[in-house]
């Protein structure tokens, strides 16, 4: 009996979230809209500047090509009509239509931030709960001091770094791209060399996040094993290591959900620095060239996808977060 | 007799920098087979660290420095970790107060009672569940309730699932550490009959910690004193209670509130304070910007009336969700109701515009439940007490003098003003916001359960003091409160709600005496120790 | 303030910090002082090692002096990271406040605004405005602290949602306090701590993110900073390793000493305040 309308909930929360997030990324397209048109000088003059031809008829005929002269109600318009089919306009710079520019990247920065993301919260997790067994041990200290430097640390820099160690000093990982230049691999051949192009930027961007984890992690678990439940555990009679893993390290888990949701919007705009020293060809990258290229249908299209893809990841997170917490009321 | 439990001379160390350096010092005691002992004592008493200590879960902050606690023959202090465990749950069990923190929040009420079975027995998940339904039925639960989890159930529910596990695997000693206390006092009164059931069934002993002398008349076979770290008095219930020997001993049972001898009504006259027809609804809100749709909506008051007049002190009793703190907040506009008048001296304030509302706010004022949360911590005492008077645009220093004459008035001294909350006890800070309350010469003062989180010595002193600050200020005072005992101590008149109704009114003696309806005679007939205490 | 100051530095690291923050400071602030000649003179050949004649910490590419640029670098890294963080916290303060205090609509809004920044891509975000507003200190300040201004919202908001039912604000309102005293005298001196915290993280963070614009070319053309040093260092690298490590050191070192005093005021702050 409470189990069906508990699945009746869940439903009507997908949806009601699902129709969230379309409203959402409404308020994504208008916003990005508006703030990128603020910008000064336009796209055409941009454009014809690096075409070469500056003067003012092949800057108006350029406007009148992408639309630009018309008044902004109406851009704006056929440009949410557009999205709605799944049009995303036609990139100033590459002259390809921005949802393909786009689709061809994504995979790459996607796969970069799974890689991360895993290695950060297990290694987070683990290390988190090890120096939370004996609070105040040195283990402890040294982990808090290990999280805290890898906060401190800039991520660029600490690319650069580990170029400079593994790739030349040491030569033992590629210094950059995704795969050999050159080399045709197909299959496991080429897996194996994703995947080792991957391991250095992966681990640079997995590193400070993995920080995050262990010191939540260790706060969590100070935190839950003085709850009186601990203590009503043992009382029972449990045998310790079940008392760790039942109670204490079931409870403080949880938040680390929600917490991976709340990365879920770092990662993907987030990998711009990482992308950028590892010459990884990812949204990242593609973000920084539609910035200096005044490339704004590419730029409009990549805070959509983002918009989209984290809205999602977002309601994923908060469902696993209603399961893992049978507390949680899904009404809102 | 041959003791199933003997504690000896244990003593256990405080942390540095406490207000003393052991929680408990040279306790003896004696638990008898199938026997129920109580130890009763305020907060501070060392009564509560005692019973973890036999449990062996003391926090790591508290250390035992010498002693011997011997159960079964054998020294529990001595025994190793996975003894200690084979003995918790299964020889000695335990009942914490507090039952919504004690259980685990994400696990199935169901697979924490099997997973104490199976962590003393070789049974399989199937038929551990069983017995944990056959365990639960006997405790007056739906074996339904297996599936739920602790938050889906009520405060006494929980409190019967706690003591189910305790009694799983047929301990020889229970040990219960006030476990009723966060109950209501219907609530209370059956799980105190469950446990003496249990106890009588099994013939197992138990060990009861409580502050309610009221418990111990009604429970237990002996019972010791503690106050500060010592045993101060033990002996039978009988003995200590008839002729109690310790000076403490006498004032704790003094201290414990009578149902007779509550003060006269008063002759009517015209009521300063009337409410009529008042009703609130809460309604649990959700959406995008709160539109959408609305969920359950709850009653929480239904169409309440009282009268008030000046002098006299009105007890609002009821339960847990009974609606008596709505009263207030809806009187006092801390909240707003949905229908009805609240007239104070011709003029409605329910329907009052803010400006108004301020004006008239002055003449009503309010002491709240919570010592700890009803002060700004931020804030000296000189600052709080003279908010009031400031706020409406009295000078400093005016409001500075005024504020030292009332806080005499209330029992402290001039000096308190350049501290801070902190630095009080619970039954300080009372006073603190006492005197906040009347520096703005009210007309009526609200008490929202003053005394509830105050110790029953201190709630003795508080209580005779509002009762004379009544007295000389000439104040109507409304005095909400679940325990009937105090309402009887310094109520003229009292009103019993429940669901958000008014279940009936009159003078305090006559109602209690001669209850009209059922409701209010369960109530009576729940308040522990009546028969012992009220001679 | 005696007692909060003898919890705050009790700890080491809290005290490492403040010495090693405290230097930065100086060094800083001293800096025109020590190399009047600014951060763009070239004093000698590019690419000198440290321990060079006149060159503690070496030259870069152009054969400028390393250390006046890590001096000067350290200008630019506290000016921006405390700047934006006091606006930031200052917008992010007064916008939670008021969503905590009156609920409502206002603080439906609130929080739809903070789910946006928390969906966009911030950095993203960062690079299209500053690169709009044309790179320099004004636009770096004013995009940073429009992207961590709801971080602090969030917390300002929390810390009033719950403060605002505690019965001393009950107490308050029926004394006949104005809701403006109640919000400024009544809530917030209680609402500072986890708000400090989080404003000392954020130094720190503002710093690490400026650097990284720098390191990208959008920061302030006409200013040495630490991350332009980095991004300047890209080519020389692999020959000469003290362009790319010793400002990266700088940042490292100048963050870790923040988030040390952020982590003492935590513990200092902490569980009193809440008694």
């Amino acid at each position: 009996m409470k189990h069906e309308k508990n699945r009746v909930n869940r439903l009507a929360y997908i949806a009601r979230r699902l129709l969230r997030t379309v409203l959402v990324t409404v308020a994504v397209v208008l916003v990005s809209f508006f703030l990128i048109r603020l910008a000064p000088g336009d796209a055409a003059t941009v454009m014809a500047g690096q075409s070469g031809y500056a003067d003012e008829a092949f800057i108006n005929s350029l406007r009148a090509e992408y639309g630009l002269d018309r008044p902004l109600p109406v851009q704006l318009w056929k440009y949410v009509a557009a999205v709605a089919r799944g049009d995303l306009g036609m990139s100033y710079e590459r002259r390809q239509p921005v949802l393909d520019v786009i689709v061809a990247r994504l995979p790459n920065t996607l796969l970069l931030d799974a890689f991360a993301l895993v290695v950060a919260m297990a290694g987070g997790i683990v290390l988190g709960a090890l120096a939370a067994r004996r609070p105040g041990s040195a283990g402890d200290a040294g982990v808090t001091v290990l999280a805290m430097l890898f906060y401190a640390v800039p991520q660029f820099w600490l690319g650069m770094m580990a170029v400079l160690v593994f790739s030349v000093w040491l030569a033992l990982l590629p210094q950059f791209g995704i795969e050999t230049m050159g080399a045709d691999h197909t299959g496991l051949a080429r897996i194996a060399d994703v995947a080792q192009h991957m391991i250095l930027p992966g681990m640079t961007l997995a590193l400070y996040y993995m920080a995050s984890y262990a010191r939540l992690t260790r706060t969590q678990m100070i935190e839950v094993a003085d709850q009186e439940f601990v203590k009503t555990a043992r009382a029972k009679g449990i045998a310790e290591r079940q008392v760790a893993r039942r109670h204490i390290l079931r409870n403080a888990l949880t938040p680390l959900i929600t917490y991976a949701g709340l990365q879920a919007s770092i990662l993907v705009g987030g990998t711009v620095l990482v992308e950028n020293v590892f010459s990884w060809p990812g949204i990242g990258t593609l973000a920084y060239e539609a910035v200096t290229a005044r490339d704004n249908p590419l730029l409009l299209g990549i805070f959509i996808v983002t918009a989209i893809l984290v809205s999602l990841f977002n309601l994923v997170t908060d469902i696993a977060y209603s399961i893992a917490d049978p507390r949680v009321e899904l009404g809102r | 007799m041959n003791a199933l439990v003997r504690i000896e001379g244990l003593n256990v160390a405080l942390p540095q920098g406490g207000d003393r350096t052991l929680a408990v010092a040279d306790v003896n005691l004696d638990i008898g087979p199938s026997e129920i002992v109580c130890i009763v004592g305020e907060s501070g008493s060392g009564k509560s660290v005692t019973a973890h200590a036999v449990m062996g879960l003391l926090p790591r902050a508290l250390k035992t420095v010498s002693g011997r606690i011997l159960f079964e023959g054998r020294d529990l202090l001595t025994q190793s970790a996975e003894d200690w465990r084979r003995t918790r749950g299964a020889r000695i069990a335990m009942v914490f107060q507090d039952p919504m923190a004690a259980l685990n929040p994400v696990m199935a009420i169901g697979r924490q009672i099997t997973e104490q079975i199976r962590a003393h027995r070789a049974v399989g998940e199937a038929a551990a569940m069983n017995e944990a339904a056959v365990l639960v039925a006997r405790m007056g639960l739906e074996p339904g309730l297996l599936h739920a989890y602790p938050h889906q159930l009520s405060g006494g529910q929980r409190q019967r699932v706690m003591i189910a596990m305790a009694l799983s695997l047929s301990p020889r000693l229970l040990i219960a550490d006030e476990p009723t206390t966060a109950l209501d006092v219907t609530t209370q009164a059956q799980i105190l009959e469950l446990i003496r059931n249990a106890q009588r069934e099994r013939q197992m002993s138990v060990l009861f910690i409580t502050h309610d002398f009221g418990v111990v008349s009604d429970l237990a076979d002996r019972v010791a004193v503690m106050r500060e770290g010592r045993i101060v008095e033990s002996g039978t219930t009988r003995e200590v209670l008839d002729r109690p020997q310790a000076g403490y001993t006498r004032a704790l049972i003094a201290a414990v509130p009578r149902l007779s001898g509550s003060p006269a009504p008063l002759a009517r006259e015209k009521p300063l304070l009337e409410v009529a027809g008042l009703s609130k609804r809460y309604r649990g809100s959700g959406g995008f910007l709160g539109l959408w749709y609305s969920r359950r909506e709850h009653l929480a008051l239904d169409r309440v009336s009282l009268t008030l007049q000046r002098g006299e002190t009105l007890g609002v009793v009821g339960e847990s969700g009974s609606g008596k703190s709505t009263l207030a907040r809806c009187i006092i506009r801390l909240a707003d109701p949905d229908a009805g008048e609240v007239l104070f001296d011709g003029a409605d304030l329910a329907g009052m515009g803010r400006r108004e509302l301020r004006a008239q706010r002055r003449r009503i004022q309010m002491v709240f439940q919570d010592p700890f949360s009803s002060l700004n911590p931020r804030h000296t005492v000189g600052e709080i007490v003279t908010a009031g008077p400031r706020a409406h645009g009295e000078g400093t220093k005016i409001s500075l003098a005024r504020a030292v004459e009332m806080l005499k008035l209330v029992g402290l001294e001039e000096a308190v003003l350049s501290r801070y909350p902190h630095e009080f006890s619970g039954g300080q800070r009372q006073r603190i916001g006492l005197a906040r309350a009347l520096m703005l010469k009210p007309d009526v003062l609200i008490a929202d359960e003053p005394v509830s989180a105050l110790d029953v010595t201190v709630q003795a002193q508080v209580l005779e003091l509002l009762d004379k600050v009544r007295r000389q200020m000439n104040l109507a005072m409304l005095f909400i409160t679940h325990d009937m005992r105090v309402a009887a101590r310094i109520c003229h008149r009292v009103m019993v709600m429940r669901h958000g109704q008014v279940v009936e009114e009159g003078p305090t003696g006559a109602l209690f005496a001669a209850p009209k309806s059922e409701y209010t005679g369960r109530l009576l007939a729940a308040i522990p120790g009546r028969q012992r205490l009220e001679a | 303030m005696k007692e909060f100051l003898s919890r705050l530095l009790v700890r080491p690291q809290t005290l490492i910090g403040l010495a090693v923050f405290a230097a930065i400071v100086v060094v800083a602030l001293g800096a025109p002082l020590l190399f009047p000649k600014g951060p763009f003179t070239i004093v000698g050949m590019p690419l000198l090692a440290p321990g060079s004649p006149g060159l503690p910490a070496g030259s870069d590419v152009l054969g400028r002096s390393m250390l006046v640029g890590l001096a000067y670098g350290a200008r630019v890294s506290l000016l921006v990271g405390i700047s934006s963080t006091c606006c930031a916290v200052g917008i992010g303060v007064l916008l939670g406040a008021v969503a905590g205090y009156y609920g409502g609509v206002v603080d439906d809004l609130l929080m739809r605004f903070t789910e946006f920044f928390q969906i966009i891509p911030a950095f993203v975000l960062l690079m299209v405005l500053v690169a709009f507003l044309q790179p320099s200190l004004f636009s770096t300040v004013i995009g940073i602290a429009l992207i961590t201004w709801p971080q602090v919202a969030r917390v300002a908001r929390g810390e009033f949602l719950v403060l605002r039912s505690r019965e001393f604000v009950q107490a308050a309102q029926l004394l006949g306090e104005s809701d403006l005293h109640i919000i400024f005298r009544q809530i917030l001196p209680n609402a500072l701590p986890p708000i400090v915290v989080v404003g000392s993280m954020m130094v720190g963070s503002a710093i690490l993110t400026e650097s990284a614009l720098a390191f990208l070319g959008l920061g302030d053309p006409g200013l040495m900073s630490w991350g332009s040093m980095i991004g300047a260092s890209r080519s020389a690298m692999w020959v000469a390793w003290w362009t790319t490590v010793l400002p990266g050191l700088a940042i490292m070192v100048t963050v870790l000493a923040l988030n040390f005093i952020g982590d003492g005021l935590n513990e200092a702050l902490g569980p009193r305040g809440r008694q």
